[in-house]
């Protein structure tokens, strides 16, 4: 059974405070809750099934639900795959509202790294039975080197530039001017990048994404409910999801789960790369969104250095408009995890509500995707399609 | 406690991982193989990724092996080279590069394994040029 136009989204939130220091971190998710059913023009006794993934606090759906006070929930999906289980959450939420397990599906996310740094709080936990933890904590990996191992050995095999890489960051810092909310506001050029301070090599910190608090929500309902609604919907036409990791020792950085999740998504839509009108493409790194380039077929393995140069990612000036919110690299990270503001944005692109600067014209078929985890070792690949109503 | 015990690093080991740290400060870099498919695997496991047999068992590499990537972390005091290596039997693992000059190190660089002191008598395998 499929997904594609068995459901919708119809109401989405992105929290616009990106320090919460005067905010818990349930509270976040609850007012995200609020602004996502708001939108949508829903109430939370609607929501009959509920998504969350590890920023949540406690057992997840249990300790949200009852602190939310959702009363009608018969659906629960806490899966956890890092930055990108937003991204998972939507294709789970489409294919349980498919099968008629709900009919209005509640997703949030919410983080606050930087008021937890401040509070002197630890920012990230990592268990120390996960079996690769013997074996790889002692040589000190952290999020930029193993992303920074990628960008080498793309490099390396391709000739990729840190110019290349630059072009990224310059097209995210284009959009992100005409978003009030976002961390980073000012255009920066490809020289700016590559002399910023070296981070890992070669990720510059201009490279990196930012660190922010806040969060997201999205509303999903099946096709008769959304009928009911006032409100733009938007189709989930495919999705895809894959892991991808060391393969026993038989590493290669230079590709990203995309290469599966992608392709599933695709075909599941019944549309190529080439009906694409606008991408929103996990950037925790600018070497990120080029290898996920590559990987989704918007060009060919190894040339997504000349794809993204010269502003071909800026929108009215490139082809492939991207992150037009400005994206993780300028707007927003919430929690360190990118994938629900990709699907955001997409939504705003699909229904015409992106700022007018950056709105793609005749936006009817989007994508967004994820990556969770390290693209240097292990990770969650999740890929969605989005559409409008005659997508 | 003197200082020097202190500054050495912890390791984590359980029963899948202990034997490899006293094969380190035996001097001896292990890896896991299986008898029943004849693939070696890393990090090491029980049974097999491969074929999911529970007939492995560590054997000693030759320590060779070649950087198929790696990354200067710049902020850390002294900054410190993480790299991936592709030992000469065939399977890649996370480690550091050491006793290097940093802006010389190289992808496809010939390196060979030396052992730095850990808590408890064990010892981290890290490498170096060859």
């Amino acid at each position: 059974m499929g997904i594609n136009g068995k459901s919708y989204i119809v109401g989405i939130y992105e929290h616009p405070c990106r320090a919460a220091l005067d905010k818990t971190l349930p509270q976040l998710h609850a007012e995200i809750a609020k602004g996502a059913l708001a939108d949508a023009g829903l109430s939370k006794d609607d929501v009959d099934a509920y998504f969350c993934a590890g920023d949540a606090p406690g057992l997840g759906p249990i300790n949200m639900i009852e602190y939310m006070g959702l009363n009608n929930v018969r659906h629960m999906d806490s899966t956890e795959t890092g930055g990108s289980s937003y991204i998972v959450h939507v294709n789970h939420a489409a294919q349980a509202i498919a099968a008629g397990h709900c009919n209005v599906a509640l997703i949030t996310l919410a983080g606050r790294p930087v008021a937890d740094a401040k509070e002197g709080k630890p920012v990230r936990y990592y268990n120390q039975q996960a079996p690769d933890f013997p074996f790889e904590m002692p040589y000190g990996p952290n999020v930029t080197n193993m992303y920074a191992m990628c960008a080498m050995r793309h490099m390396y095999e391709y000739g990729t530039t840190s110019e290349q890489l630059a072009w990224i960051k310059v097209a995210a810092s284009h959009h992100a001017q005409y978003n009030e909310h976002a961390r980073l506001r000012d255009v920066v050029t490809v020289e700016d990048v590559v002399n910023s301070p070296m981070i890992a090599d070669p990720l510059h910190r201009l490279d990196c994404c930012v660190i922010t608090d806040g969060g997201g929500g999205i509303v999903m309902v099946s096709p008769e409910v959304a009928k009911s609604l006032k409100r733009t919907r938007v189709k989930v036409l495919g999705a895809g999801e894959a892991p991808k990791h060391l393969a026993a020792g038989q590493v290669d950085l230079t590709y990203s789960g995309a290469r599966w999740s992608g392709p599933k998504a695709f075909a599941e839509a019944g549309v190529t790369t080439a009906d694409i009108k606008y991408a929103s493409i996990y950037d925790s790194f600018t070497i990120t969104v080029l290898e996920t380039l590559e990987d989704l077929g918007f060009c060919k393995k190894g040339e997504g250095g000349k794809f993204v140069s010269d502003g071909n990612l800026i929108s009215g000036v490139g082809k492939l408009p991207f992150n037009t919110d400005g994206g993780g690299l300028c707007n927003n990270h919430p929690g360190n995890r990118g994938g629900m503001t990709k699907v955001l944005e997409a939504v705003r692109q699909v229904r015409g509500e992106a700022h007018p600067k950056v709105q793609v014209r005749n936006c009817d078929i989007a994508l967004a995707h994820g990556t969770g985890g390290l693209l240097g070792s292990r990770m969650g690949s999740a890929t969605v399609i989005l559409g409008n109503e005659d997508a | 406690m003197s200082t020097e015990q202190k500054n050495k690093i912890n390791l984590v080991a359980n029963s899948e991982s202990k034997p490899y740290w006293e094969g380190a400060a035996k001097g001896q870099l292990l890896i896991r193989t299986c008898n029943a498919c004849g693939k070696a695997h890393y990090y090491p496991r029980t049974i097999c990724p491969h074929c999911f047999s529970e007939d492995t068992a560590f054997v000693e590499a030759s320590g060779n092996g070649v950087i198929y990537s790696y990354s200067v972390t710049r902020q850390a005091k002294p900054p410190y080279v993480i790299a991936y290596v592709t030992l000469d039997e065939g399977v890649s693992m996370l480690t550091n590069i050491v006793d290097c000059e940093i802006d010389k190190i190289s992808i496809g660089q010939k390196v060979k394994v030396k052992f730095n002191e850990a808590e408890d008598g064990y010892a981290l395998p890290v490498f170096t040029s060859a």
